[in-house]
């Protein structure tokens, strides 16, 4: 059944193991990522593929190259004298005995013996190492040139923060929403997604192809679209489950100091929020907005002239944005968390805001609100003995404007990504520039899922502190452009590029539907 | 099963047998074998040479008023009793028993036994293992062994019904016999290529 490939010929539990491929395989079969078995003595090992070279038994051969154009002498010397080469890291390994194989894989401590054979992963040692499409696990794609089901441990997998990284149109949407389709059928956790794009709620755009449904087109009963931007929404045809409109009283000092950047503000401006809020208590922004000089400035406040300026002009932006409104009629807070406890997953649409300011300040501040909720309860949960709130997971993209060095340590994502499930709220990281993500943060998170990544520094930063790190750097960046991505991390024994499963077709819907396997079973019942 | 000559010279790397007939020497490379029902010996023919009886007596031109070569024989008919055709066979194998090995004899052939060319399936049967190669690279000999290899592949290849097959094969254990020495390797392909 298996298809051999090779025999290791040499190698190191650092580096890898050194595959002399047979003369029966084609070197252009092989493909980095693809996924290989190792049969050794006593123990079988799991690898992957990270290089694929080619050799000579004698430097002459490619000094003075043979007529190969003659079918005979060419396959005399495929595999004897000129031969490829694979590099395989092994990542798991599974004993021969009764005991380890109850065990299941365990990381690899060691390395196959000399000549032990090579094989192609069966299907049956996917299965093994990343389990069957179950209670718990998805079916997120297909390994590389396989068609066996890949399938993640979804409850594992939102125990930790995770992200999707890649360049800007590899995917990251779809994968995202294939995860978040995941994520609501088959773990307890409820999501809130921050849709800047406006691609997970309604319906998503595919390039060059009609648009594609999004989960409350699939999920009615399960997803609620929230709205920053009513208008927008209602022109898209999109129904609406809640219009979130923010007071001028909910903005607090730490918002501001966030959006410094995005708002040319000075340090001083930001230090002079903090005085104002003192001051005037929760309506200091209209009340600093209505200052009209340093005179007018309460006893005990000193600002600079200048500095006042430039502080009263970022906050006119901020007071232009639609949604901001002196006092919000209802409270999006509240609503959500109603929503989420439910166990319903909120989608906040922006609409037409889509510039960075809106994202940072609402996505902070609800998050906010919501990660203070839930540490409460957490902490009630855990002195009185009830239960505990329904694990969170929160998606942002364009995480490195939250997650830079400068602002990980003030934004709540840099706290929820740093603390974690502590207080059942983890985060989904979407990012194409994984480099401008804090150091500490990247560090934190789970289970990453990278889509092709080019830059340099952008490839380094998602395989930081990785075992094996050049290897799947290789890897990474032989990824197609589409569809592909490579997993690793908390959730997954061991990495693995996979196809991600097909989305946008009718019958790629049907798939994800729930109840589809009962079907199943009756027309089996009746067939 | 066609008688071929007669063992007149023999150790145990090798033997020297005469023919019968004159200049009917069997083929550069065929597998010939020698011996008795007890034990046989294979040999791979690398030399055939035909010269005078008498070491000292050198044949003389004769050919000035014949027409033809054959002319020659006619008129001089002790000739084919003065010239003796002799082939040399170098030891690649035994057979034991029912056994057979690629590897030298205990014991070297007898003189006076009578050489056979082997059957087509004698020869198939011997090439099932190549370690007979070995033996004919690691040999010093005074013909050029790359074409005593090719021209020995050549012979047993027309025992086989896919005659590709079979000398890929060969070949590709000739690349790891010799894959110190590609240019020699490259020669051989060379020579054993359809």
């Amino acid at each position: 059944m298996n298809d051999r490939l090779g025999i290791v010929v040499s190698g190191s539990l650092t580096r890898g193991v050194e595959v002399r491929l047979d003369s029966s395989a084609s070197v252009e079969d092989m493909v980095v990522g693809r996924y290989v078995t190792i049969e050794g003595n006593r123990r079988r090992f799991f690898g992957m593929i990270t290089d694929v070279s080619l050799g000579v038994t004698d430097s002459n051969i490619t000094q003075t190259p043979p007529d190969v154009a003659d079918p005979f002498i060419a396959e005399v010397l495929a595999g004897t004298s000129t031969y490829g080469t694979l590099h395989v890291s092994s990542y798991l390994t599974i004993g021969g005995d009764v005991d380890s194989l109850l065990e299941g894989p365990q990381p690899v401590k060691t390395i196959p013996g000399h000549f032990s054979p090579v094989n192609l992963a069966s299907e049956r040692d996917i299965e093994l190492v990343f389990g069957k499409e179950d209670e718990e696990r998805f079916w997120i794609g297909n390994p590389l040139d396989m068609e066996t089901k890949l399938c993640l441990n979804l409850e594992e997998f939102v125990k930790r923060s995770n992200g999707v990284f890649g360049k800007s149109g590899t995917g990251k949407t779809f994968l995202t929403r294939i995860l978040l389709i995941g994520m609501l059928q088959k773990s307890k956790a409820v999501n809130l997604i921050f849709d800047m794009h406006n691609e997970y709620g309604w319906a998503g755009t595919s390039e060059g192809g009609p648009p594609v449904k999004a989960l409350k087109q699939l999920f009615q009963d399960r997803v609620a679209v929230f709205t920053l931007d009513e208008e927008n929404s209602r022109r898209r045809k999109v129904s609406t489950d809640f219009v979130v409109r923010i007071g001028y009283d909910e903005i607090e000092p730490e918002d501001i100091g966030l959006l410094r950047q995005t708002l040319n503000l000075t340090e001083l401006a930001v230090e002079a929020v903090y005085q104002l809020r003192r001051q005037f208590g929760k309506d200091w922004l209209q009340n600093t907005l209505d200052l009209k000089g340093v005179d007018e400035l309460p006893e005990g406040v000193n600002i600079h002239e200048s500095t006042l300026q430039n502080l009263q002009r970022g906050l006119m932006t901020i007071r232009r944005l639609p949604f901001i409104e002196p006092h919000a009629p209802t409270n999006a807070v509240d609503s959500i968390l109603s929503y989420l406890d439910r166990g319903i997953n909120v989608v906040l649409e922006f609409g037409r805001f889509r510039d960075i300011t809106s994202y940072i300040l609402v996505a902070n501040m609800l998050s906010r609100r919501i990660y203070a909720q839930y540490q409460a309860r957490m902490e009630r949960a855990m002195g009185e003995d009830i239960a505990k709130p329904t694990p969170l997971v929160i998606t942002i993209e364009e995480a490195h404007k939250f997650l830079n060095p400068e602002l990980a340590n003030q934004t709540i994502f840099g706290t929820i990504a740093r603390e974690m499930r502590k207080y059942n709220v983890t985060l989904l990281v979407i990012d194409q520039r994984p480099s401008g993500i804090d150091d500490e943060v990247m560090s934190q998170i789970g289970t990453k899922i990278t889509c092709l990544l080019d830059n340099e520094r952008d490839i380094d930063s998602v395989l930081a502190g990785v075992s094996g790190k050049s290897e799947l750097k290789s890897v990474l960046a032989k990824l197609a452009a589409k569809q592909q991505a490579l997993i690793f991390g908390h959730a997954v024994p061991m990495p693995v590029v996979f196809r991600s499963r097909e989305y946008g077709s009718a019958e790629s819907y049907k798939d994800f539907l729930p109840g589809k396997p009962a079907e199943k079973d009756i027309e089996d019942l009746w067939s | 099963m066609e008688r071929v000559g007669e063992v007149v010279e023999a150790s145990t790397t090798d033997f020297v047998a005469q023919c019968y007939e004159l200049y009917q020497s069997p083929p550069l490379g065929s597998l010939v074998k020698t011996g008795d029902s007890g034990g046989e010996l294979y040999g791979v023919v690398y030399n055939a040479a035909t010269t005078s009886l008498e070491p000292g007596r050198r044949p003389i031109a004769r050919g000035k008023d014949e027409a033809s070569e054959e002319e020659i024989y006619r008129s001089n008919p002790q000739l084919l009793k003065l010239l003796r055709s002799e082939f040399n066979a170098l030891v690649v194998g035994h057979r034991q028993g029912d056994k057979l090995h690629h590897y030298l004899s205990p014991q070297p052939a007898r003189i006076h036994g009578f050489v056979y060319l082997c059957s087509p399936e004698e020869v198939k049967e011997f090439s099932q293992s190549f370690d007979f190669l070995n033996i004919l690279i690691s040999s010093h000999l005074t013909v050029p062994v790359d074409e005593i290899v090719s021209a020995c592949l050549r012979q047993m290849s027309q025992a086989h019904e896919d005659r590709r097959a079979f000398l890929v094969a060969a070949g590709k254990e000739l690349a790891v016999l010799l894959s110190g020495d590609f240019n020699q390797f490259k020669a051989i392909l060379g020579r054993i290529k359809q």
